[in-house]
């Protein structure tokens, strides 16, 4: 499903470069959990990014679903991030003063998609995640654990290929933290498709493969 | 169509919760849209009164006026030529009637002393034929007016204007007392109804007689001071012009143009001279304002560039989520037109009532126009796609990564 392969990514700042990825490859079959784990600085984020079609590596070839990523324009990777991917972030980047439900289904207005339907699909995954009766709390009047979930039901409502999850319990208490993650194994066995960016032990075991970064360069990958 | 109405709901909101930035924003449009609308409605008033002040005095009108003469080599004084005369009125009315004129008044004016008991007055005496209240529109207060029978028995019959009415006879009934101009002492049969004018020409201040009346008795001149004539209609003024010309030309023997003893001078000359001047100083004024509105356009600008600076993460987050450019510069113009219209609307309101308010004060006409209308709408939704644009392009160029980084 996934295929990176000789992945460089090199930020030039006036003369100086900084090598954040060199030469990663692997491969990412569909349902699999993988945690990439490495301390900070070791690119794992620049990996996610390019992973999230955020960002184009400066080097290599990332396949998604058969697909080149590299080779496309603004607006097809805008509809590859709507499609295939799901964000979850360290910090739920939720709109502020704006209900849950009409977060849950953001991307869908995106898509195109009629508003009966993604009332619908918003509601039901919103209650997928226990906060059937938060749909019009404004998203800050809820609980760290809580707004995870509700980026958790947003980042699922397109039902997309992959769920990309930047240090998901990064500013969560530890028992908040231990629901999301419970979340994530259930969503797993469902069959969905997970890496998980963290540099902590715990949270990365959850995972059922970790792949070590560091400096750039994959360490180690190892099932758990 | 339903996606673009959300966005604007969700515009909506999103400008409500910063209700003292966006009312600020708001109001340099409404000043700007409210003085421009004010001014171009005060400028088109003013024109409005003058042109019905000129239209008052009749419609459609030509005036004969003798010109220059040359006797002899040597140049008469202006106006003071005899060269029109009965015989050139009759011809005008024998010949042109059927073609471009509807009514001929031959007339002979003079200023006079007017003398009525202990009171008196200098004034215009007007020598008529009874078609002249028809042409000049004129209405009476009192009595009647000059009659065909009063031309033909030279009668001697006079009718007032309201002011010279008041300035010779104060609180009393005029009809029916007598006046004295030169030599001659008339009746007072009526008093004419005031036009409201002003000046030298003030059609209030004269007193009518029969032209035989005025001619033969009063002043013993045998020419006429003028001939107005009312064309059919606007649009044969310049024919009518040109078939009295040529007319006369031929009626006082003359070769072409260049020799004509006389001028006709058309209301529309007057009136187009006196619309270019205020059409000018609308322009003018409108210019001023729109100044203003400039202003209020670049104070959307800055807000404008002020959101999307505060929203760089919420621009990265919806860039992540899915939307491309056009969807970012979509909501964020339909923002900053949100704001502009709604100043347009509020604009248009200010405006029109503070014309209002202007023009019942200065006494002028006052005129809607729906121009001004329009220009609220289009103009200010305009100021917010021109000023809107830029900030909106600036959101949607957004590197999606570097946008999620901002803090």
């Amino acid at each position: 499903m996934i295929k990176v392969s000789k992945l460089s990514k090199i930020y030039k700042v006036g003369e100086v470069e900084t090598i954040a990825l060199s030469d990663v490859s692997f491969k990412i079959k569909k349902g699999e959990f993988v945690a990439i784990m490495g301390p900070s600085g070791s690119g794992k984020s620049t990996l996610m990014h390019i992973l999230g079609a955020l960002d184009l590596p400066t080097k290599g070839n990332y396949i998604l679903d058969g697909e080149s990523v590299l080779n496309l324009n603004e607006d097809q990777l805008a509809d590859i991030r709507n499609q295939k991917i799901g964000f979850i972030f360290q910090s739920y980047n939720l709109l502020p003063r704006t209900t849950t439900i009409q977060n849950v289904m953001l991307p869908m207005s995106y898509a195109g998609i009629p508003k009966e339907k993604r009332l619908e699909t918003a509601k039901k995954l919103l209650e997928m995640v226990g906060l059937g009766n938060r749909l019009n709390h404004a998203s800050n009047q809820l609980s760290g654990g809580q707004q995870q979930r509700v980026a958790i039901a947003r980042a699922l409502v397109m039902n997309p290929s992959i769920l990309l999850a930047d240090e998901p319990t990064g500013n969560i208490a530890s028992v908040q933290a231990d629901e999301i993650m419970k979340i994530f194994e259930d969503l797993n066995k469902q069959g969905h498709t997970i890496i998980m960016i963290t540099h902590e032990k715990d949270i990365a075991n959850h995972a059922k493969r970790i792949i070590h970064i560091k400096d750039g360069k994959i360490e180690k990958d190892e099932k758990n | 169509m339903q996606d673009l109405l959300e966005t604007i709901i969700e515009s909506f909101r999103i400008l409500t919760h910063n209700k003292m930035r966006t009312g600020l924003a708001i109001l340099g449009i409404i000043i700007g849209i409210g003085s421009v609308i004010t001014l171009i409605s005060l400028g088109q008033g003013s024109q409005k009164s003058i042109e019905d002040q000129i239209q008052s005095l009749g419609s459609n009108l030509l005036t004969v006026s003798p010109s220059r003469q040359s006797s002899g080599g040597i140049m008469g004084q202006f106006g003071g030529g005899t060269s029109l005369v009965l015989a050139d009125a009759k011809a005008i009315e024998e010949k042109l009637t059927k073609t471009t004129v509807n009514k001929v008044s031959p007339e002979y004016s003079s200023r006079s002393q007017v003398i009525a008991g202990r009171n008196n007055t200098n004034v215009s005496v007007v020598g008529i034929y009874p078609q002249y209240s028809e042409i000049k529109k004129i209405t009476m207060e009192k009595g009647v007016f000059i009659s065909k029978q009063d031309v033909n028995l030279m009668a001697k019959v006079a009718v007032l204007g309201p002011t010279t009415a008041v300035d010779l006879f104060e609180e009393i009934n005029p009809i029916g007392k007598t006046i004295k101009i030169g030599t001659q002492t008339l009746r007072v049969i009526g008093v004419t109804k005031s036009k409201g004018g002003s000046g030298f020409n003030n059609p209030d201040d004269m007193v009518y007689v029969p032209l035989t009346t005025a001619q033969k008795q009063i002043f013993g001149k045998n020419n006429l001071t003028s001939i107005s004539v009312e064309a059919k209609s606007k649009e044969v003024m310049v024919q009518a012009q040109d078939e009295i010309g040529y007319l006369l030309l031929d009626q006082h023997k003359l070769n072409g143009p260049a020799d004509a003893d006389f001028i006709i001078m058309s209301q529309s000359d007057l009136l187009n001279t006196v619309s270019q001047v205020t059409g000018t100083l609308t322009a003018l004024l409108g210019g001023i304002a729109a100044i203003s509105l400039l202003v209020g356009g670049i104070g959307i600008m800055n807000i404008m560039l002020v959101t999307v600076t505060e929203r760089t993460r919420e621009i990265g987050l919806r860039k992540a989520l899915g939307a491309k450019k056009k969807t970012i510069i979509t909501q964020f113009l339909i923002e900053s037109i949100l704001l502009t219209f709604t100043g347009g609307v509020f604009g248009m309101f200010f405006g029109l009532v503070t014309s209002f308010l202007i023009s019942k004060i200065m006494n002028l006409t006052y005129v809607i126009s729906f121009s001004s209308i329009a220009l609220a709408i289009g103009v200010s939704s305009l100021i917010g796609i021109i000023f809107g644009l830029y900030p909106a392009r600036k959101a949607a160029n957004l590197q999606p990564i570097e946008a999620l980084r901002y803090e």
